[in-house]
């Protein structure tokens, strides 16, 4: 009999991704040790990848979070592509997108627009990332 | 359409889901375990282990590679450890899988072992048969790498590889004592690395001299019985490779099917299989029952009431598990002895 359902182990699963021709990935280690050290499960892509690849990784992981990180400006080109990808596997309606990285005050209403939830800059803390994942973290 | 009939009609998203159901526990995983079963048994599942930095990650990439390359489908878990203090995880075994990168046809998925020492665990062998029932060919299973506790992977894969790294007497060591026992297939990787010779020499040693002098030849020795292996016609094989360029993966991927291939001759799959399901029925009970008695026990009051209880002399823990264990008991006898009057119930 079921006993045991309902008593799941839930840990919110993170995909921390580096997208694009971009090689500064020091931003990305740390946002992934302290999502770690806050209890998350983070799943790190690696350097270069591109957008379908970080889609597939998000689809088969099933993670509630996807961070992209990007610091090489392309954000407007990788962003929507990803973004398309995940509706294509209908996984764009539970998955919370976060953008980390460098991008101008002018293209961040067009990301939110796409369906991003939040673009951390350079000033962004910790804890405010930390805080923004487990308030706005789908609950399946 | 439900998720386990998305997932059979091969919705990648459908199977994803029904992995993180399963390890998050989450309501109706049971259902959906016992609705996959029937669809299962066709994958071959390969364990891969070895001690930390031996190269697993990057052998199971170019092993991937290698069975895409002859049409096969191919299904991995990659099991990391998490954080006894956080319970968080950093999952870094996808990095090294780039070979295979955009093939969906390559179902990876990073699993925390959340605690659960050994790096494998009930949550494992059935996410093994979501990916099974999905109709993946091959199935790999890249465990924690901690060592000597990772003897649980012969009880969910039809195969164990164990990666060695050359030139590391401690690890050496660490096989005598434990993994070097369940290894079908060994892998001396980063073969260039010099020192890879004597490893190898060292395992074949090591493998002619693992009849056991207290048995005859032929006859289990006592690690067989302990991990029930009865089969011992099967020598273990040791392979020489550079996963880095891929050197030697051809080889492996050959005798692991050889491997395979030997399973099911001999009837070993089969009675494996009945073995493994033993354990997962006892496990399931055990589980259920510890789940009944801790409902017993709060019914009645709580662990340390009656913990209280017992140091100060009113009763004694044999008399406390006989009340808890009572109504169950009742149940049986009872079900007995209605079968004694009317043997045709």
């Amino acid at each position: 009999m079921s006993t045991e359902q309902g008593q799941g182990q839930r840990a919110v699963r993170c995909l921390v991704a580096k997208v694009g021709l971009d090689g500064h990935d020091r931003g990305a280690h740390v946002i992934a040790r302290a999502f770690r050290d806050a209890g998350f499960e983070v799943i790190y892509s690696g350097l270069h990848k591109s957008p379908d690849e970080i889609v597939q990784a998000a689809v088969q992981e099933d993670v509630d979070v996807l961070g992209v990180s990007i610091l090489s400006g392309a954000h407007n080109t990788l962003v929507p592509k990803i973004v398309d990808g995940l509706a294509e596997y209908n996984a764009l309606s539970d998955t919370l997108v976060i953008v980390g990285g460098i991008v101008p005050e002018d293209d961040r209403p067009e990301l939110k627009e796409l369906g991003v939830a939040e673009i951390f800059g350079p000033g962004a803390s910790m804890e405010e990332t930390i805080q923004f994942v487990r308030e706005n973290a789908p609950q399946r | 359409m439900s998720l386990v009939s998305d997932l059979l009609a091969g919705d990648h998203r459908a199977l994803a889901r029904t992995i993180t159901t399963i390890e998050n526990r989450a309501s109706g995983y049971r259902d959906i375990v016992s609705e996959l079963h029937e669809h299962t048994g066709t994958a071959d599942v390969i364990g891969v282990t070895g001690s930390p930095g031996a190269g697993k990650s990057t052998l199971v990439d170019k092993l991937t590679r290698q069975y895409r390359d002859n049409d096969l489908t191919v299904g991995v878990l990659a099991i990391d450890p998490s954080s006894p203090f956080t319970g968080g995880s950093v999952l870094g075994d996808r990095i090294r899988m780039g070979s295979t990168t955009g093939d969906m046809d390559v179902f990876v998925r990073s699993m925390s072992a959340r605690g659960r020492l050994g790096g494998l665990s009930t949550a494992t062998a059935d996410a093994v048969k979501a990916l099974d029932a999905f109709g993946k060919d091959k199935i790999i299973i890249e465990t924690v790498g901690a060592g000597q506790n990772e003897i649980d992977i012969v009880k969910t894969a039809d195969t164990v590889a164990v990666l060695v790294p050359p030139e590391t007497g401690d690890d050496i060591q660490m096989l005598k004592a434990g993994i070097f026992e369940i290894g079908d297939v060994f892998v001396v990787n980063k073969a260039d690395l010099s020192g890879a010779d004597r490893t190898v020499k060292e395992l074949q040693e090591m493998i002619r001299t693992r009849e056991d002098y207290t048995t005859g030849e032929n006859e289990p020795t006592a690690i067989d019985q302990a991990i029930d292996r009865t089969e011992t016609d099967w020598e273990p094989q040791v392979i020489e490779t550079i996963a880095n360029d891929g050197e030697g993966v051809e080889e492996l991927a050959t005798v692991l099917q050889e491997h395979a291939e030997y399973l099911v001759e001999s009837g070993t799959r089969t009675r494996r299989a009945q073995q493994r399901y033993a354990q997962e029925i006892t496990t399931h009970l055990r589980e259920d029952l510890r789940h009944l008695t801790a409902q017993e026990i709060d019914a009645r009051g709580s662990l340390d009431e009656f913990a209280a209880a017992v140091t100060r002399r009113e009763t004694d823990p044999y008399t406390i598990v006989d009340e808890l264990i009572a109504p169950i008991e009742e149940c049986i006898h009872h079900r007995a002895d209605r079968e004694e009057i009317d043997p045709e119930r």
